[in-house]
């Protein structure tokens, strides 16, 4: 696969790792924030490869991770009801609620939908016309603008019988609260590539500037995250801040301005809580008031669901940062991805089920 | 957080008012929406995410990339073995 | 969908007063009768099936029978590269020829909802006259019964088979020793990514083929080359990682694989890659891994490769004494990692 199979190279791979431990002369704490980044160091073994100064810390991008126990409370609530469809990404169809989750719930009784895109979703109203059609949109700003189109897209076609359940999250006020923690421990980070694709890389110069970190927008694949570590690492070892483009191919400084108009269009900024860690100032998208029809929660007034998150479960200290999968009591006793007691072990790339899936030191 | 996948243009068409268009991924094709990227045209490369492309993907920004890899680590002559120093297998 | 088939031409609908299935066509009167004299008989008719008595009775040379039976539901029902009727005769074939036996007989039972077109129940007993006939077995015995619409999806297909186990075959997922070779027959992921692509819903306008096929004319060339194969199975639902801890948990023994040996098509990753799927748990219905001691390894490959299902067959990872009861990965980079067993089916994903 072109610009897959290249970026890839493990005889480039061993240069790049060689450069980073000649580069390096003291320990540091680098950051990924992104999920898909955990999940490429993971399975690649790049934990094995670094130096040992070298640590990588496993941010909260992972928007089902971060998505509350109260948000899937509702979506239970809304499928359940006889008239509607329910449709979702595969990714949170297993994520648990707090007594339920949306597969328990097709067990149950209820009509619940996988899709690929949003736009299937719309699809399904148009072919049911007599039905609700619900879609969970999830996700951070590279979700957000396709799913606020497939709501523009119902309101062009006339379908009233389309509506999303909006939890989505941004990056940016997710990583000033982490750099404001009187806990950080973070040096550096590799800013997500694809959330950057979107918003360009423009949106992390002040956070730069005002917290003096590096912070490199990085793509995915194994060349592109040991190339981004080693411009963070050059970044640190200078007593340099700025924010660098790794993923040129794909990012540019303003990003893509098209998305960004309708992300505006379909969503206000707003506060909202993020699973494990709390709530985060101007962190959240709700849909605007004037298209309020098309949104869920009013739709089926299931604001009032409340829901107080689980203790035993310390995913906000695992996304934070402050400590390592398997440093929690629960990891790999209690919490596995078989019964998950909270969503990082749930998603293909929350940190936890990551360590679980590739890297469990205990058993190996 | 966002899984994205690059893939090449084949067919640019409108559906249902919207720009769309059939991306390959060597030998699988998926229909995308191509709104965001109203300049693609068939034979570039895209990076899909959930049924949307994101860009259009810059391939002179990715030769030097490699260039500069190339350059940068050619002082490294590791070439052949492992982080550990083993042969590599390739 | 499926491409249409010279045969269908050849072996036209059964003239029957009903497009669909109907309820009474389970109930053992007439129309029962009818369905089987019309559309069974001349597609699996053989002697033994012949005399429709309550039972089969074949004969029998002495020694050890392999015995296994099967339930296949598909959604949908045709696929690129198969339908549910290969699949049912392949998948059981499969599961009889993994203990090294020659596959002689299938049962086969059919659970219809009421309503499925009769033009569809005939393609799937032609695919499934097709699929015996080239696996050479026979279908002996059967029944067929009709549910109302709602109680099942369209169609569920049971076979059983019985196959007899050649004297100097010992093949058994516990037999796993330090040394052995682990040996795959060709690319890994074709046949889930097929159905996953096929399904609605999910804007593919896929190229990815089921590799539906029976292994049995393999596995006796493998036999020949070697009988000393330790163990051998299909890896189908949850994959090749699957079946491989399987071995791993049987025999208490280790696992290592090379990632860069193991075969997987481009259009099949690619597929993986959009859906965020990993190809080591997506089922194959027509690929086997097999385990032999290292001495017989080039042997046996080299004879899979001889056989039109084993060109792509290769050595992927060995058996060790460390890591025991696991299976561990080994990249190109000498990093190593856990090929752990799936928790539930893989669904697509965004993140």
């Amino acid at each position: 696969m072109k610009y897959v199979d290249e970026y890839r190279d493990p005889a480039l791979a061993v240069r790049l790792l060689a450069e980073i431990r000649q580069t390096v002369t003291r320990p540091w704490v680098v950051m990924e924030i992104c999920g898909g980044h955990t999940h490429a160091i993971m399975k690649n073994g790049l934990d094995q490869l670094l130096p040992a100064q070298v640590e990588l810390v496993h941010g909260p991008g992972c928007p089902v991770c971060v998505t509350p126990v109260e948000t899937i409370d509702r979506a239970v609530a809304i499928a359940a009801r006889p008239e509607v469809i329910f449709t979702s990404f595969g990714d949170m169809l297993r994520v648990p609620g707090s007594s339920s989750s949306l597969f328990m719930a097709k067990s149950a009784g209820a009509d619940v939908r996988m899709v690929y895109s949003p736009l299937e979703a719309v699809a399904l109203a148009r072919q049911n016309p007599e039905r609700e059609v619900v879609f969970l949109a999830v996700g951070f700003e590279t979700t957000a603008p396709g799913n606020g189109m497939a709501l523009l897209q119902a309101k062009r076609e006339g379908l009233t019988n389309f509506s999303l359940l909006a939890s989505h999250v941004l990056v940016p006020p997710a990583i000033r609260a982490l750099l404001s923690s009187p806990a950080n421990r973070v040096q550096g980070y590799l800013a997500p590539g694809h959330v950057c694709t979107i918003m360009g890389w423009q949106e992390y110069v002040p956070l730069a500037e005002e917290f003096k970190v590096p912070i490199v927008v990085t793509g995915f694949e194994l060349l592109d995250i040991l190339a981004g570590l080693l411009m963070v690492l050059r970044q640190l070892e200078a007593g340099e801040h700025g924010v660098e483009n790794q993923y040129g191919r794909s990012v540019s400084r303003d990003g893509n301005p098209g998305a960004q108009r309708i992300m505006a269009e379909v969503f206000a900024v707003r506060d909202r809580p993020w699973r494990g860690i709390g709530v985060l100032p101007a962190s959240g998208l709700v849909i605007r008031e004037h298209l309020a029809a098309y949104d869920a929660e009013r739709k089926f007034a299931v604001e009032t669901i409340r829901v107080r998150e689980p203790e035993a479960c310390q995913s906000g200290s695992v996304l934070q940062g402050l400590i390592k999968p398997d440093g929690c009591p629960a990891f790999g006793r209690e919490c596995t991805p078989e019964h998950p007691l909270g969503a990082t072990m749930v998603s293909g790339e929350g940190a936890c089920a990551a360590y679980y899936k590739y890297h469990r030191t205990s058993h190996a | 957080m966002c899984l994205a996948i690059p893939g090449r243009v084949v067919e640019i068409f409108q559906e249902n008012g919207l720009l769309m268009g059939h991306i390959d991924y060597s030998g699988t094709v998926n229909t995308i929406c191509l709104e965001y990227v109203p300049e693609i045209a068939v034979g570039q490369y895209t990076v899909v995410h959930a049924g949307f492309a994101l860009s259009v993907l810059n391939e002179e920004e990715a030769q030097q990339s490699f260039a500069a890899w190339r350059e940068l680590t050619q002082a490294v002559a590791a070439q052949g073995t492992d982080v550990f120093g083993n042969p590599l297998e390739k | 969908m499926h491409n249409l088939n010279p045969e269908d031409f050849s072996c036209p609908l059964p003239i029957m007063e009903y497009e669909t299935i109907q309820l009474a066509h389970g109930s053992g009167g007439r129309l029962s009768a009818e369905l089987v004299s019309r559309f069974f008989l001349p597609r699996f008719g053989n002697e033994t099936l012949n005399r429709l008595e309550d039972q089969a009775v074949v004969d029998f040379s002495q020694g050890r029978l392999a015995l296994t039976t099967d339930s296949f539901v598909v959604d949908p029902l045709f696929f690129p590269g198969g339908d549910i009727g290969d699949l049912a005769i392949n998948g059981t074939v499969n599961d009889v020829c993994m203990s090294g036996a020659t596959p002689l007989y299938l049962a086969a039972a059919f659970i219809i909802e009421e309503g499925l077109p009769m033009v569809t129940l005939h393609r799937i007993l032609l695919s499934m006259e097709k699929a015996a006939k080239s696996a050479g077995v026979q279908i002996v015995t059967g029944d067929t019964k009709v549910v109302n619409r709602g109680c099942c999806d369209k169609i569920f297909i049971t076979t059983t088979g019985v196959g007899r186990v050649p004297a100097e075959a010992n093949i058994s997922a516990a037999n796993l020793q330090a040394g052995d070779t682990i040996i795959l027959s060709g690319s890994i992921g074709d046949h889930g990514m097929a159905i996953l692509t096929s399904r609605e819903g999910l804007s593919f306008a896929s190229r990815v083929q089921s590799d539906t096929a029976a292994l049995n004319g393999l596995v006796a060339r493998m036999l020949q080359a070697s009988p000393a194969i330790h163990a051998m199975r299909d890896p189908t639902r949850g994959g090749l990682a699957t079946t491989l801890n399987e071995f791993a948990a049987a025999s208490g023994a280790g696992i290592v694989l090379q990632e860069a040996a193991i075969p997987v098509r481009p259009e099949v990753r690619g597929a993986c890659e959009v859906l965020g799927i990993d190809p080591m748990y997506v089922a194959n219905e027509g690929k086997l891994v097999a385990v032999v001691p290292g001495e017989v390894a080039g042997t046996v490959v080299a004879a899979m490769r001889s056989h039109p299902l084993g060109r792509e067959a290769a050595i992927i990872g060995e058996v060790v004494a460390e890591n025991r009861g696991m299976v561990v990965m080994r990249n190109a980079l000498g990093a190593q990692r856990i090929v752990d067993m799936p928790v539930g089916e893989q669904l697509p994903r965004i993140c």
